[in-house]
This record gives C-alpha cells, structure tokens and sequence, in this order.
C-alpha cells in the first residue's frame, strides 16, 4: 500500500496548445456525442482482479507478529538459561568440577533476569506485565511460559546465590541442601524454558510455524543446549570433556534439522528457504550446525583449542540467527496469502457451503 | 420474526451477524457508524492503489471494513466495464466471534473474554499487549494498536448489547446487509435467504460458516456470491490449539533428551 499526499491544486499556464485542445475535445463531442481519449489512470492501475487464486487482491489474509526483536532475543537468552540449569545439575551430580557448577548456576540466574526484562520490554503496556500471572491458563503456551519463567527466575537465582554463599561460608549442609534443590527445580523449568518457545510459535495460525509445531521444540532445545554449553566454554571450560560432547550432540542435532528443512520442498517452507528470512535461517543453521561440529571434532583430533572457541562462537551467533530467522520467516508466511486459501486436499473445487465443502 | 428487532439481552440470549452481501451497496455506513459509536482512530489518508476499497482489510482501527469484491471480466474496470453486466460484489467484513476462538484460547492474561451473548471480547483494561492473539487469530482480525500498546477488535458493541440495543454497524446499514439476532433464528433466515436467491437463479450464492472446521462455526456469517476465497476467507480456517497436543508432547520428548544428553556427556567426566 502507498501513502500518496492529498492532491494539490493544479498549477499550470494555460497556452495556446492546452486551449487549442479543449476546442478539440468540445467539437468532437458536438459532433459525435462522445469524446474518445486516453483519460487518465488512477494510482496502480490496472487494478488486480478479486479471485480464489489471488485471494483479496492478494491482500494478506493473517496479521504479521506484531513481536518486537527482544522476542527472538529472549528466546536465544532464554534457551541458554534453561539449559545453562541443566548442565549445572548434572555437572553438580556427576562431576567434581565445582568451578563448572559455580558458572552454569550463574548464567542461568543471569539469563533469570535478562529474560524477564527482555519479555516485559516486548508488552504494549510493560507495567502490566504482572496480569500474565493473574490466571493460570494451561491452554495458552504464553501464559504458561510466564509460569514457567518466574519459576525459572526466583530457582536459578537461588541456586546461584546459596553456591555463592558455600563458596564463601563453607560447605553447611542446610546450603547444600538450598543449592541443589533449588538448582534441580531450576534444571526443570529451564527445559520447558528451552522447549515451550517451539510451542509458543508452533501453536499458533502462522503456516510456516505450525507446520512445524513437532520439530520447533526439538529445534529450540538443540539451540540452547549449543548455546549454553558454548557459553560457558567461552568462560574457560574449554577443557571439560562433557561439555565437548554435548556441544557435539546439540550441533549435530542442529545439522539433521537443517537436512530436514532443506528436503522438504512445499509452499508453506518456502520462507525458510526464500528471501530475508531464508538466508537468516540458512545462516543460522549452518553457523549453529556443521560448522561447529566440524570445528569440534578436528580440535578434539588435533587438540586445538582455538578451534573450539571458534565453535563456540559459531554456534553462539546461529543460535541467535535460529531464533531471528524463524520470527522472520512467520512475517514471511503471514504475508502469503496463498496458504491459508488453499483447499484441503480431499476437495476439487469450492461448490456450496464450507459446510458441504467438509461433508 | 423480524430479525433485525434489537431485544434486550437479559445475558442469556446467544447473538450474531448475518452479513448478507447481495444486499450490501457498499456505502461503508457500517464503518463509520463503527467508528463513531466506539470512538475508533481514522486509518489515515491511504490508496490501496489496487480497488476502490483504500481499507484493505480489517485491523486495530477498522473493525467493519467494506470489501470491494469485483467481478469483472477486464480488471480494474470496476462496476464499468463495458459491453457487460457489472458485477462488483460488496460484502462488510467484521470479526468473527468464532465458536472455537483462537485468540481467546491464546490470551495469557484472560483479557480477552466469552460475553454471554456469544461474543469474544477484549477487555481493554486488562490487555498487557503481549500481541499473541494476532499469531493466533485464522482469519487475521484482532491487531496490537502500536501506539496505544493494547489489541483492539470488534467488540461485538457489547455495551449496546447490554442496554438492548442493536450494535451500531446493523443500527446503521440502510439496506439491512448487516442483519442482528438471536443466532439460531439468523442461522435458519441465512438458510431460508440462500433458498430465494437459489430459485430466483442466483446459482453461485453461497454461505460462509466453517462450522465443520475446529473453529467450530462463527457468530458471524456472511452470504456471499462466488467463492469465499475471493474475499480473503479461509476454506479451512483451523483454531491453533489443535497443534498444541503435538507440540507438547514434542517438548516433553525434547526436554528428556536434553537431560539424557546432558547426564551422558558427564558421565564419563572424572570426578576429581
């Protein structure tokens, strides 16, 4: 759509050629009683023509995400936390690494508190972000994520501050207790903290998101276990065993997610494909996928550790590119007309009623 | 029954619209009584550039919109083509209170509310503007208002509603394209409409209500000539918490493999 300026008054002088021609016009209609000439086109004319296959002149028939780019962002930060949650407490449980535990347990309450700020910044009206926790709705995801969230929030905090105050005070059990419970709890909202986003966009109207309602949550979680563990790799855990692997697993999860889109050829992936969102997708995917696997498995050949590092990296920035490209790629979708028009398969041609159409 | 007879609500009266586009003149009465009545913003001067319609579509500040549906054989030529009858459809697109809402499941706040009478409706009050119910909405209606911050759609005029009276688009339309009343009687008129414009030969009549989708019907049904595609209306318009079954269980799949994965790695990792 143009934003066209009211018109102005016409300015012009008038000549013997502008005067010799409205002779003209009025002679013609004397004589004939019709006037033939070219007249003048309105602004994009010729006008499309209304069908079933253009839709509404291909006006979009569903709203764009009215999302703000703390949105993806807070689903990048957000998915490192919760899995950030998790490593903690497995490397609490099986390892002897206390440095490692200290680490995990801080980025998770640090993503505790970027996540929130950034979900609150996103509202029409930040200052009611507390009327998320007014009801408790199981059937909307976003409601639920708040949940979620909060919990998050208030365990991975706790746990951060109580292994603050062992490192201190010393190893008191009633600490101990406080920390590892509260970092469990944490670990288990932090992985419906990294999945529910995949259900967040999954369940929604948006074609290119629901079609891949079962793989967004398995997308997501593979993003934040990279993130995490690449993360506190960059935080000098560059030479822990476990991390290594899991860095391997999520990356190379990331790499069949990416075969994955790439083979399915349809209309409604085309925005994972096509344009701005295609190549933010694109970008993401091989930045998070192959790359840092590759990376990772010539540096555990060659035992470089600048080769790890710069998997971390790549992974960090795919990671963040995954969670943009998709919001993107829902603005892509949204803007086609044509999914949402398409007939269901089992009918040739609209005859009656919807009605009959589902009969 | 005159169906267009406002009764008082009394809360237990189900309600709809029967927009009947064969006699809609496209006046855009509708739009404006809307707007006066709710006190809804002006779009702005826009050109659609691709009709006479400059609306396009329904949104935050339009919650009628006119649709300009022309059927000629030359586009663009509007009502004027010549050598042939004009054909240009019009039809008062509204939301559509569907039966099965996805923007009410959607809400996290429970902003959005059922009204006794039916209507799904947005409390302005509550609304934090988190703007998932426009990624959930099928038909795209309800729209985040960017400088207020809230959404905003039809609100059905429950506040006329509730005084008995008629909402202001079908109080305004001079034809009575826009007609309001107790659903099942409208339902049964739009049926019995459908049947006069059939034998007077007006074979491409149809009626558009999804009630055999998830959306599970709307309380907002339109007749219209030609296919509903044409005027922007999904043949299978799907309510999203359908998706949310497999996706949940997707996440729950998810989250255990991320603590398989993440338990495996440190597995082998010494204790020291």
């Amino acid at each position: 759509m143009s934003r066209v300026p009211l018109p102005e008054m016409p300015d012009r002088v008038p000549d013997q050629r502008s005067e010799a021609r409205l002779a003209e016009i009025r002679r013609e209609a004397a004589e004939r009683g019709t006037v033939s000439g070219k007249g003048t086109l309105p602004v994009g004319a010729p006008f499309p023509k209304a069908s079933s296959e253009t839709g509404y002149y291909g006006v979009p028939l569903l709203k764009e995400p009215q999302w703000t780019k703390e949105v993806p962002l807070y689903f990048f930060v957000g998915g490192a936390a919760g899995a950030a949650a998790v490593v903690a407490s497995a490397a609490n449980l099986l390892t002897n690494d206390r440095d490692l535990v200290r680490d995990a347990r801080w980025v998770a309450a640090v993503g505790g508190v970027i996540s929130p700020a950034l979900l609150i910044s996103d509202l029409g009206v930040p200052s009611r972000f507390l009327n998320m926790l007014r009801v408790f709705k199981l059937q909307s995801p976003m409601n639920l994520g708040a949940w979620t969230l909060a919990a998050f929030s208030t365990f991975s905090g706790a746990s951060a501050f109580a292994n603050l105050l062992r490192q201190k005070f010393g190893d008191a059990l009633p600490i101990r207790l406080v920390e590892n419970s509260s970092g469990a709890l944490a670990s288990v909202t932090g992985m419906v903290l990294s999945t529910y986003t995949g259900v967040l966009i999954g369940a929604t109207a948006i074609p290119v998101w629901n079609d891949h309602a079962v793989s967004l949550p398995h997308h997501f979680a593979a993003s934040g276990v990279n993130s995490a563990v690449s993360i506190l790799e960059l935080l000098g855990h560059d030479d822990s065993r476990g991390l290594n692997l899991l860095g391997m697993a999520a990356s190379a999860f990331e790499v069949y997610e990416g075969i994955e889109i790439e083979i399915t050829r349809d209309r409604v992936n085309e925005p994972l494909k096509k344009g701005l969102s295609g190549t933010i997708v694109r970008t993401g995917g091989i930045l998070s996928g192959p790359i840092p696997l590759a990376l990772r498995v010539v540096s555990l050949i060659t035992g470089n550790i600048k080769l790890r590092r710069a998997a971390c990296w790549a992974s960090l920035v795919g990671s963040l590119l995954t969670r943009f490209g998709w919001i993107q790629a829902g603005h892509a979708s949204a803007k086609d007309h044509r999914i949402p028009l398409q007939l269901p398969e089992k009918v040739k041609e609209i005859r009656k009623s919807s009605k009959e159409l589902a009969a | 029954m005159n169906h267009t007879e406002a009764q008082p609500t009394n809360g237990h009266r189900t309600t709809a619209f029967f927009t009947d586009s064969t006699l809609c003149i496209g006046c855009k009465a509708c739009e404006v009584a809307c707007k006066e009545w709710n006190q809804v913003s002006a779009d702005g001067y826009e050109w659609s550039s691709f009709s006479y319609d400059n609306t396009t579509a329904v949104g935050h500040s339009t919650w009628r919109h006119v649709k300009f549906v022309e059927n000629p054989t030359i586009p663009g030529e509007g009502g004027n083509a010549p050598g042939q009858l004009p054909a240009w459809g019009f039809s008062s697109d509204v939301c559509k209170h569907c039966e099965e809402a996805g923007c009410l499941e959607a809400c996290p706040t429970g902003a959005i509310v059922r009204m006794d009478t039916g209507a799904v409706f947005v409390q302005p009050d509550v609304c934090n503007g988190c703007a998932y119910c426009v990624v959930n909405c099928p038909f795209g209606v309800v729209e985040k208002n960017e400088e207020d911050g809230r959404a905003f759609k039809c609100t059905f005029c429950s506040d006329r509603q509730n005084a008995g009276l008629k909402p202001a688009c079908a109080q305004a339309c001079p034809t009575e394209s826009i007609q309001f009343g107790e659903i099942n009687e409208l339902r049964q008129h739009a049926e019995d409409r459908l049947t006069e414009l059939r034998n007077k030969g007006v074979d491409d009549a149809v009626i558009y209500n999804p009630v055999d989708t998830s959306v599970k019907g709307i309380h907002a049904f339109f007749l219209l000539r030609g296919d509903p595609r044409a005027y922007n209306l999904p043949p299978q318009p799907e309510v999203p918490t359908i998706y949310q079954k497999k996706a949940w269980t997707s996440a729950a799949v998810a989250a255990g493999a991320m603590l398989g994965a993440t338990l495996l790695a440190f597995l082998g990792d010494n204790r020291r």
